[in-house]
């Protein structure tokens, strides 16, 4: 045979016997069998096959532990808390754990292997989160770096969720991206339109899921959401809603605000809202927000501009949103009244509000947010 | 093939733990050995892994050797089926490793797969193919260079440890310190050089 021949063949016939060897050995050492899952001391209780992550175990299962990076182990949202023993943490979720999690042995779920039984512990509502195949009804271009893109569920065909909640868009690989991931994005749709869930999404230079929505998302695609999660809701108590938000920021406020017109939920709430912006070419939804203001009465409106040109003929208020948020809590808001702090926004905006916030005498305990970095 | 050299497999062990010390006297490795070096506990952990697949790519590897490459007249793809085997080897080490003790592989964890591109395993390989050794001579071999990078990043973790609190010239601090006492080390090193001579 020729020379040529016997060494490619050869090569291939090694590297074959290699991966043949390594898929036996696979098939044999990752062979755990049957492992129970009990999740919330016996309220679910899961058979599933052993030696893969508990993350992707659970997804299979149709239980949603919410995750943005797909389970790669780079965001640090897929925390559960494990009560029986799976060793200790490991060096990759150390890193996102604090040291009460790391005493309660929470744990990343995508990076712990099933490997005999186990028993975690998981947020109640998490049962009810699922996957939901969807369309793309329309996208809307709310400013040059915003748009609101809207989707159809259909199967399942409804979604039930609390106002101010986030789904997360799963993004397919594309370009250089080689692996689906998933990103937060906050509902702005109303829960009373069960079959639509829209988002309001800013393109942020460089990001993995808002450059796809930007290049690729186009109007009758199918995309998949899994939802609904988090905390971040009106919460029943006689205290005005101080609500701060800037660009994308909006989006659980434009719900939680319509969701309280509509079914008249809450109804001796007074809410003020405070959006900011740079210039007007920012500025979106004011339309709709000024006429909510006039159907609502307990509803006040406040956006301001920190750089208004003068041609704009700006007539709202101006400056940073902190300065306008620390005025109007000092001037304009009755301070006798009890106040909760409602944000959303990027983290800087967050903690500077929150100092503002806590200044003008609403207790730390009081003010909510959900931060998207 | 040549013919093996005569040196008895046990002594082959020890001078290539001391006198011939792949680390120190052939600079292979540098870069786990350098940026893994910083505590003792990590150094610990990539030196025992560092020794393990040595000791098993060496074995393998002389088998492939002896019975594929050298009957199929196919030295000079020898480089390439090296890489291919020690990855193999390490993919199948650490499955394994994560079955039968999941301690180990916690302590082993992440140094596994960064062995795979560790240059000390495929130097030893090559040195076992050039110097013709016999089975004995490379699974000693193999353990011995092991074993030897594991005690040179155990020295090197523990003296970056006692030098972390002195004042370092600014210019000097990290991986510019490192190298000079990389470099001290080797010196000292050499005065094994001479006691048994392997090649």
């Amino acid at each position: 045979m020729s020379p040529l021949l016997i060494g490619p063949l050869a090569t291939g016939a090694i590297s074959g016997l290699l991966a043949l060897v390594i898929a036996l050995t696979d098939r044999v050492v990752n062979n755990y069998g049957e492992v129970t899952v009990d999740i919330n001391g016996g309220k679910k209780s899961l058979k599933v096959k052993g030696g893969s992550p508990l993350l992707g175990t659970l997804a299979a299962e149709s239980i949603f532990v919410p995750s943005a990076c797909g389970g790669r182990g780079s965001c640090g949202a897929c925390k559960v808390r494990v009560l029986s023993d799976v060793g200790p943490h490991l060096p990759t979720e150390t890193p996102y754990l604090n040291p009460e999690e790391l005493s309660q042995n929470v744990r990343l779920s995508c990076q712990i292997k099933l490997k005999k039984d186990i028993r975690i512990e998981i947020p109640d509502e998490l049962f009810y989160v699922k996957k939901f195949a969807a369309k793309v009804e329309s996208i809307r271009d709310l400013t040059y770096d915003i748009k609101e893109v809207r989707v159809l569920l259909k199967n399942p065909a409804a979604i039930e969720y609390v106002p101010g909640q986030y789904a997360q868009l799963v993004v397919p690989p594309y370009d250089d991206i080689p692996e689906s991931v998933q990103r937060a994005y906050s509902m702005s749709s109303r829960p009373g339109e069960p079959d639509h869930v829209e988002f309001l999404i800013r393109l942020v230079p460089g990001g993995i899921a808002t450059s796809w929505v930007f290049k690729y998302l186009k109007v009758g695609m199918d995309v998949e959401l899994v939802g609904p999660f988090g905390e971040f809701r009106v919460h029943d108590t006689p205290a005005a809603m101080i609500c701060v938000a800037g660009g994308s920021g909006m989006a659980p406020f434009w719900s939680m605000f319509r969701d309280m017109k509509e079914k008249n939920t809450f109804p001796d709430k007074e809410i003020w809202y405070f959006f900011g912006a740079r210039t007007t070419r920012d500025m979106f939804l004011l339309d709709e927000l000024r006429a909510l203001e006039k159907e609502m009465p307990r509803f006040h409106f406040v956006p301001a501009l920190s750089e208004p040109k003068p041609e704009e003929n700006w007539t709202g208020d101006t400056g940073l949103i902190t300065d306008v948020l620390d005025r109007y809590l000092k001037e304009k808001i009755d301070p006798s009244r009890p106040k909760e702090g409602y944000l959303c926004g990027s983290p800087g905006m967050i903690n500077a509000c929150i100092t503002v916030m806590t200044k003008n005498s609403i207790p730390e305990g009081g003010i909510y947010y959900d931060k998207f970095a | 093939m040549n013919a093996e050299p005569l040196v008895n497999p046990v002594v082959l062990f020890f001078a290539s733990i001391f006198t011939s010390n792949i680390l120190l006297s052939n600079f292979l490795g540098m870069c786990s050995f350098i940026s893994i070096s910083k505590d003792k506990t990590s150094a610990y952990g990539l030196g025992l892994a560092v020794t393990v697949v040595m000791t098993i790519c060496a074995a393998v590897s002389w088998l492939v050797l002896r019975y594929l490459i050298l009957p199929l007249d196919i030295e000079y793809l020898s480089f390439i089926i090296f890489i291919i085997v020690i990855a193999a080897v390490v993919q199948m080490l650490e499955m394994i490793i994560d079955r039968v003790s999941p301690a180990l592989y916690m302590s082993l964890g992440i140094f596994l797969p960064l062995i795979t591109v560790n240059c000390a395993i495929l130097g030893a390989i090559l040195f076992m193919q050039i110097r013709s050794y016999g089975f004995l001579q490379a699974v000693a071999f193999g353990a011995g260079s092991g074993m030897g990078w594991w005690l040179a990043i155990m020295l090197l973790a523990s003296i970056r440890k006692r030098i972390e609190n002195n004042p370092v010239p600014a210019g000097l601090k990290g991986a510019g310190i490192t190298m000079v006492t990389i470099g001290f080390m080797a010196m000292a090193f050499i005065g094994f050089s001479g006691m048994i001579a392997v090649q």
